[in-house]
């Protein structure tokens, strides 16, 4: 697969602080490649620094094969971006900001109404399409933002939290939405704190944590590499303590988090039994997930 | 790699879409804006000119109202670029993000800061035809030179739409707008010839009057509604010019730093 997306230990800072710090990334064509990491991880700094819209202290970027930021205008030309903060036009409607928006592409009036039935029908949009914005769902804000971001027809599609504030129902329909782009070819990459979200959408991930990529994987092998394979959550007022006294035999690892105890173990069994000998436990068995695997990387406390 | 935030503009028409796009917004409250740009002017040229032009001899050889519409148009064109580039061009770069989503698109920064003072500027044509009509209705200028205000109206409004979008680069908030119409706007307005002859003032006063762009303004409007070629026509061109080339590039450095953060 050829890449599109090619950046080599990129490095940015901001008041002597490395919010970047040797970033490199191979992004393929047609894949969903996904930034997961907290808040203050550098995201969307990486974002940023991939679409030329800053420049980096050190490293550099390929992107569709040219050099970022130099030749930033000529890729933008076949980039779209749905960005983490509204930005469309208040004061227009759905069908005048998507107008007016191809035209910062060069294209014509005549080729953009031509894409309009297709924007609108893909953005569940077409009975809204002379309302104007302020009166917008959140949901289909987004699904517009989505719709702009392709008036272009875009090979790579950059998303800044695509469903941050958005409701399950209204989130669910930008998963499919996503889905059916890469299904077409498009190369995706986004950024998101939602661990249903990576697992979901993505073919790739890279965790970010302080400038850093710390893991990076399909969502499986993040799993397979970072965890053990199976999890059971002991929940209740005696779950520490049983933790402290029973739980280290069986287990490869324990982490306590507030009233539940995370027990991260190979083979389930012998734990299990054990459990039974304990009523006043309650207690989850389920596999390894993405968020198991966030929260080792990254650490339980709070980033405030 | 370090982006060089001093590099020379890189100019393109791609500034046109955005232009459009602004023409689009502004077109929808059309009625409202263009009452707004006749309403004042012409209140403070009928108050003042009739008013306090009944008790005041003739000023150079015309009625004081006359030569008070050569001062309108230029504070006129003044004001309509300075308000665009700073009220509605912060509300573009910050408030509604419009810059940030334009700069997702081939688009750069050096076209979006010259569409803007382009922009502004086209509000100051408006703004000075506006009033132009409002003279010849008036029959305060029966010259066919009176045309040139046309292209005044709009060099005038490159010049302070350049000036303003300095300011707009700066301002933490709309707040910081207050400084600039306070300490620039309101004194040039009464320094540099819009209401009186610049030489009635003391001569540290017509120094820095002389420095002034809206004094230029001034000196250019005045001859031409009255049918005379201004006497220092390339001397006022090239000032008013100067300040349009280095506020764009100020303006521009400004702005790249800015969003750079």
């Amino acid at each position: 697969m050829s890449s599109v997306i090619v950046a080599e230990n990129l490095v940015k800072l901001y008041a002597g602080q490395r919010v970047v710090d040797g970033i490199s990334l191979d992004i393929k064509r047609g894949e969903c490649f996904g930034l997961l990491g907290p808040n203050g991880a550098g995201k969307t700094t990486t974002l940023r620094l991939l679409l030329g819209l800053i420049a980096p202290d050190e490293g550099q970027v390929e992107l569709l094969g040219h050099v970022i930021p130099v030749q930033a205008r000529e890729a933008r030309q076949r980039i779209g971006v749905v960005p983490q903060i509204d930005n469309l036009d208040p004061d227009f409607t759905v069908t005048e900001n998507l107008m007016v928006y191809g035209r910062y592409f060069g294209m014509t009036d005549a080729a953009i109404e031509a894409r309009l039935p297709e924007l609108l029908e893909f953005a569940n949009l077409t009975h809204k399409r002379d309302v104007k914005v302020p009166t917008l769902s959140g949901g289909m804000k987004r699904r517009l933002t989505l719709a702009r971001a392709l008036v272009n027809d875009p090979d790579v599609i950059f998303l800044d939290e695509p469903t941050t504030g958005l409701d399950p129902q209204a989130r669910h329909l930008i998963w499919q939405r996503l889905r059916e782009l890469t299904a077409r070819g498009k190369t995706l990459v986004l950024t998101t704190h939602f661990m249903d979200e990576a697992e979901r959408l993505c073919h790739r991930l890279a965790v970010m944590d302080n400038g850093r990529i710390i893991s990076q994987g399909s969502p499986r092998e993040l799993i397979a590499d970072n965890i053990e394979p199976e999890v059971i959550e002991v929940f209740g007022e005696h779950a520490a303590a049983w933790a402290q006294s029973h739980a280290a035999g069986h287990v490869q690892r324990f982490e306590e988090s507030g009233e539940s105890v995370f027990c991260y173990v190979n083979d389930a069994h012998p734990l299990l039994l054990e459990l039974q000998q304990h009523p006043e436990l309650r207690y989850v068995h389920r596999p390894a997930n993405l968020e198991d695997v966030f929260l080792k990387l990254t650490g339980r406390e709070m980033r405030e | 790699m370090k982006t060089n935030h001093y590099a020379f503009p890189q100019l393109s028409l791609r500034f046109v879409p955005i232009w459009r796009r602004n023409y689009m917004v502004w077109k929808k409250m059309a009625g409202p804006s263009i009452l707004g740009h006749l309403a004042d002017p012409v209140i403070y040229m009928l108050g003042l000119g009739y008013g306090l032009g009944g008790m005041l001899p003739q000023i150079g050889g015309m009625s004081y109202i006359a030569f008070l519409s050569a001062g309108t148009v230029c504070y006129s064109t003044m004001n309509s670029a300075s308000f665009e580039a700073l009220y509605s061009g912060f509300a573009r770069m910050h408030e509604q993000r419009t810059w940030e989503a334009i700069l997702n698109t081939p688009i750069t920064l050096d076209d979006i800061v010259l569409s803007e003072m382009f922009w502004a500027a086209s509000k100051s044509l408006l703004s000075g035809v506006a009033v132009l009509m409002v003279i010849w209705i008036l029959g305060l200028s029966h010259s066919m030179m009176s045309l040139w205000i046309i292209p005044l109206s709009l060099l005038v409004g490159l010049c302070f739409a350049a000036m303003g979008l300095i300011v707009t680069a700066l301002a933490p908030g709309y707040e910081f707008f207050m400084y600039y119409f306070t300490l620039v706007v309101t004194p040039m307005t009464l320094l540099c010839g819009v209401f009186f002859p610049v030489d009635q003032l003391p001569a540290m006063l017509q120094a820095v009057s002389f420095m002034l762009p809206l004094t230029h303004a001034v000196n250019l409007a005045r001859p031409l509604l009255n049918g005379v070629v201004p006497i220092h026509i390339m001397a006022d061109v090239a000032v008013l010019a100067a300040y349009a080339l280095v506020g764009y590039y100020v303006s521009l450095v400004l702005f790249r730093k800015r969003l750079a953060q």
